[in-house]
């Protein structure tokens, strides 16, 4: 088995949207939506600020709530690495995955069925990097098998602070950052 | 101060160039590969020109249309990562926006009204108003002003007519006064990409220096790389900036006031003995003079001018003492805030000397190049008038041509008259200060060409504008770079330009011809050239092609590993106390003189920049306005209570002289000190050409009505503007 995860560290992160817009032309993201997007959060009174920048995106859930409220089974955890994915031709886009996302990670594609991020599986089976990973300049993001307990990833985790977004949901993110 | 060229940058042979690894044979395509059939993709090296850093990239055309484009891992700059802005590159070359034909003015200057004409009629044009200018004042009348690699040939062709008037914005409105402070004091500029080793730094400090929302690709991933390892973060400004965010020491600094914190920083050091003795000993002139310069400048006062607590101003100073010479106090690029730039600039240069860290392991090197000849043209005609920006020496350091001094000439005719303006790819509107000043000088003008890829508001005002193909459709000049290690790298087409858009070759080598200068054009197409240079350097024009890149072996970068500690000033050393100064009648130490202040209850107004945009040029690339559309002003939180404002509220800005910016939202923010507010530069065009980018935000430049001339060099220090803010409605 293995489990693909992304860990991202927002000490080296600078909110440059280098990712999105790797993103976007990657994957042919029609103008006007992104799969990845920033969110930067302060904390404090000037000037003793606390800034994190994170980098988002699905975060491909263990326990998907997009996947589990699908009519039609469009919504659907890939076979290897536990990627969340959604076949097109399966979609009839009613939302109902849009609604369940406490992430708002997804979007409606012009064509009409329910598109995000896919972690770059046509690039990831290839043995690359999601594209968002590959083009960072701070290095700042990485991907990797967290059943391994050798990767890069897995040594990240076991090593530095880290939260997931919106734990409290439940859904059990698969993006992790470092602070 | 000429003689302070770059001689002593290490040049090595560059035939003994490293041959290209497996990576680079995995390029292995052409333009007339298979990314023009149905699923094939074609990769094509060139190198990036979204801002002037020269990032080797990596285009992909799949199925005939560009899909993508990727850093080089071969290219020492980007490590195989480019920026948002190089990533987002192709909207450059799709942007609807683009100009497209030559155009000819119908109407009156600013009326945005031209007829399309044929590339012959427009260069006819030209050529005839240039002969006429020549002839009735002397081709020194006619003046260049031109940004980055891609003016290399218009350069080229009016040197060959004659004319010695050739400036960019980037030394008096941008790292001029940088460059002459470090001139003043190590005798070398900084450089660009600036030589600084912050990759190495234990200790970098950051004085408004806003890496990472200033993207320049190298120097952000060298931040990140010392960020990641722990290295010790010292940030000075304003604003809470994205780097101060990762400080372990945030200087909430006074606007304006920097050079009193670094002079008590140097008090400190000096006072406390943890400067580098040796050092300054074995390289330094003048140490006991400036040493004694220094006396007043304690902490306690420093912090009356910067608001910084002494304790903290200790504690920094000892912090840089402890990890030097590894620490590296970061001379900064856009350095025009006060007017006394050049001293503050030199005051940075001498911190850095006390640390020992100039030809140090993290902190800065000394850049190495490939020895690629220039191309054996005919020597260039003599003009007979020297250079009319800077009179009588008025301003004695400035060693690059002034902008604002030409357009002074072009004002006042003297010490002669300037009739043509011939501006590549630099919106003056947007970069210089004071608007109203650049439009008085285009009303003397008898001919304004303006060559560029949009119509910025500089086009709006020509005569006539030309279309240039963006760096994906065209050739451009070898790029040798000056960096840590040697290579050479390529821009070449990787497709073609979609309209009747010409390379800026093509465009100077024809107007030469028009002109009747075509001796000075040996070659035909750019290649010829290109290949001839290369070739001269005994190196492979076929690897360069093929790979973007070719790399030299490495060499040494640090005095430890042989590089020789000299130092082009009058006494060989580190000037300390610098006699060229006091001869030509300046502080030779650097002395504290407080900022302007303002009308009560306005708001100094601070510009900056933010990482998916370069200057005005890139706002109507929809790729990168789709990260950002427009620009908001950062307002202190309490401060907008107070005013009873929030975030996403619409007003507008007005300066001290009345000028009123356009509609702009508000960012509430505790991000940032109540008595400044702050803009990311190059928004709110006014340019109805620019269609996806008009009246989308406010231009800082708008507002910056006053400017302070700097008296060593004449750069024009711009953060001398202060605010009120206004309800949308006012007029």
């Amino acid at each position: 088995m293995s489990r693909n995860i992304m860990v991202i560290d927002t000490r080296r992160c600078v909110g440059c949207q280098d990712c999105v817009v790797a993103c976007q032309t990657e994957n042919d993201v029609p103008s006007g939506f992104c799969r990845d997007w920033i969110t930067e959060t302060a904390r404090g009174e000037y000037p003793t600020v606390q800034l994190e920048i994170r980098s988002e995106r699905c975060n491909h859930c263990a326990n998907p709530p997009c996947v589990h409220c699908c009519p039609t089974g469009a919504s659907h955890v890939h076979e290897r690495g536990g990627v969340v994915l959604v076949t097109h031709e399966k979609c009839i886009g009613c939302k109902a995955c849009l609604a369940a996302c406490p992430y708002d990670a997804r979007f409606i594609h012009p064509k009409g069925y329910a598109d995000k991020c896919t972690f770059c599986i046509h690039r990831v089976e290839r043995g690359q990097d999601p594209a968002c990973v590959s083009v960072c300049p701070t290095h700042c993001m990485h991907f990797g098998d967290a059943d391994d307990p050798l990767s890069g990833v897995s040594r990240l985790l076991a090593t530095r602070p880290h939260h997931t977004l919106l734990p409290e949901a439940g859904t059990k993110p698969r993006i992790y950052y470092l602070t | 101060m000429n003689a302070l060229s770059r001689r002593r940058f290490l040049r090595i042979s560059a035939t003994s160039v490293i041959a290209a690894g497996a990576g680079a044979r995995a390029l292995g395509a052409f333009r007339d590969g298979p990314g023009n059939h149905p699923g094939g993709i074609r990769r094509t090296p060139t190198f990036c020109d979204l801002c002037f850093w020269k990032c080797g990239a990596i285009a992909s055309v799949r199925d005939g249309r560009l899909w993508k484009i990727e850093g080089n891992p071969l290219d020492p700059l980007c490590q195989g990562r480019l920026c948002p802005r190089g990533t987002g590159g192709i909207g450059a070359h799709s942007d609807p926006d683009r100009l497209r034909a030559p155009l000819l003015r119908t109407h009156e200057r600013g009326e945005e009204k031209w007829k399309e004409v044929t590339w012959e009629e427009a260069l006819e044009f030209i050529a005839a108003k240039m002969k006429g200018i020549a002839a009735s004042h002397g081709p020194e009348a006619m003046a260049l002003f031109s940004h980055g690699i891609g003016g290399t040939f218009l350069k080229h062709t009016l040197k060959a007519y004659g004319t010695p008037n050739i400036a960019a914005p980037s030394f008096a409105q941008c790292r001029g006064p940088r460059d002459v402070g470090f001139r003043l004091t190590f005798g070398e500029d900084v450089g660009s990409p600036e030589r600084t080793d912050i990759a190495n730094a234990e200790c970098l400090v950051l004085i408004g220096s806003h890496l990472g929302e200033n993207m320049h690709n190298t120097q952000v991933q060298e931040f990140a790389t010392a960020v990641g390892r722990g290295a010790r973060l010292i940030v000075v400004d304003p604003r809470l900036s994205v780097a101060a965010s990762k400080a372990h020491h945030y200087l909430p600094i006074k606007p304006g006031t920097d050079l009193a914190l670094i002079l008590a920083w140097m008090q400190v050091i000096v006072t406390e003995k943890r400067y580098d003795i040796d050092y300054v000993s074995q390289h330094g002139f003048g140490f006991e003079a400036f040493a004694a310069s220094l006396v007043d400048y304690t902490p306690e006062w420093a912090y009356a001018e910067t608001g910084i607590d002494p304790e903290t101003i200790r504690a920094t100073a000892r912090e840089m003492a402890r990890y030097r010479p590894a620490t590296l106090v970061h001379p900064g690029r856009h350095v025009n805030w006060n007017g006394d730039d050049a001293q503050r600039s030199r005051a940075i240069a001498l911190l850095n000397a006390l640390l020992g860290s100039w030809g140090r392991k993290g902190g800065f090197y000394q850049p190495v190049t490939m020895d690629v000849p220039a191309y054996p043209y005919p020597p260039f005609p003599v003009p007979k008038k020297a250079k009319v920006d800077n009179p009588g020496h008025k301003y004695p350091f400035a060693h690059e041509t002034l902008t604002t001094g030409i357009r002074e000439a072009t004002i006042s005719g003297a010490p002669y008259p300037i009739k043509g303006w011939m501006v590549y790819a630099t919106n003056l509107l947007q970069a210089l200060p004071n608007e109203a000043e650049t439009l008085r000088a285009i009303q003397a003008l008898d001919l304004l060409v303006v060559v560029d890829v949009v119509p910025s508001e500089m086009a709006a005002w020509a005569d006539v504008v030309l279309p240039e193909s963006t760096y994906l459709e065209r050739h451009d000049d070898l790029n040798p770079e000056y960096f840590r290690e040697p290579f050479l790298a390529l821009r070449q087409p990787v497709v073609d330009a979609p309209h009747d858009q010409k390379p800026n070759w093509w465009i100077a080598r024809q107007l030469a011809e028009k002109l009747g200068l075509g001796a000075f054009y040996p070659w035909k197409h750019i290649e010829e050239y290109l290949e001839h240079r290369v070739s001269a350097a005994g190196l492979d024009y076929a690897a360069l092609k093929r790979d973007g890149i070719l790399r030299g072996p490495a060499q040494p970068i640090y005095w430890a590993d042989g590089v020789p500690a000299e130092f082009d000033t009058p006494s060989r050393k580190i000037e300390f106390y610098s006699t060229q100064l006091e001869k030509a009648g300046f502080d030779p130490v650097p002395r504290y003189t407080p900022p302007v202040s303002g009308p009560p209850g306005s708001f100094r107004l601070l510009f900056g920049r933010a990482p998916m945009h370069s200057f005005s040029r890139t706002h109507t690339n929809r790729l990168l306005a789709g990260l950002m559309d427009e620009n908001v002003v950062w307002i202190n939180e309490a401060v907008a209570a107070r005013q009873g404002l929030k975030s996403g509220d619409i007003i507008r800005l007005r300066n001290q002289d009345g000028a009123l910016s356009n509609r702009i939202a508000v960012k509430a923010t505790e991000r940032i000190r109540p008595d400044c507010v702050y803009l990311v530069h190059g928004f709110g065009h006014t340019a109805r050409g620019l269609r996806h980018a008009f009246g989308k935000g406010a231009s800082d430049a708008r507002l910056i009505t006053r400017y302070r001339t700097d008296p060593l060099m004449g750069g024009t220090a711009m953060n001398v503007n202060f605010v009120t803010l206004e309800s949308a409605e006012a007029v």
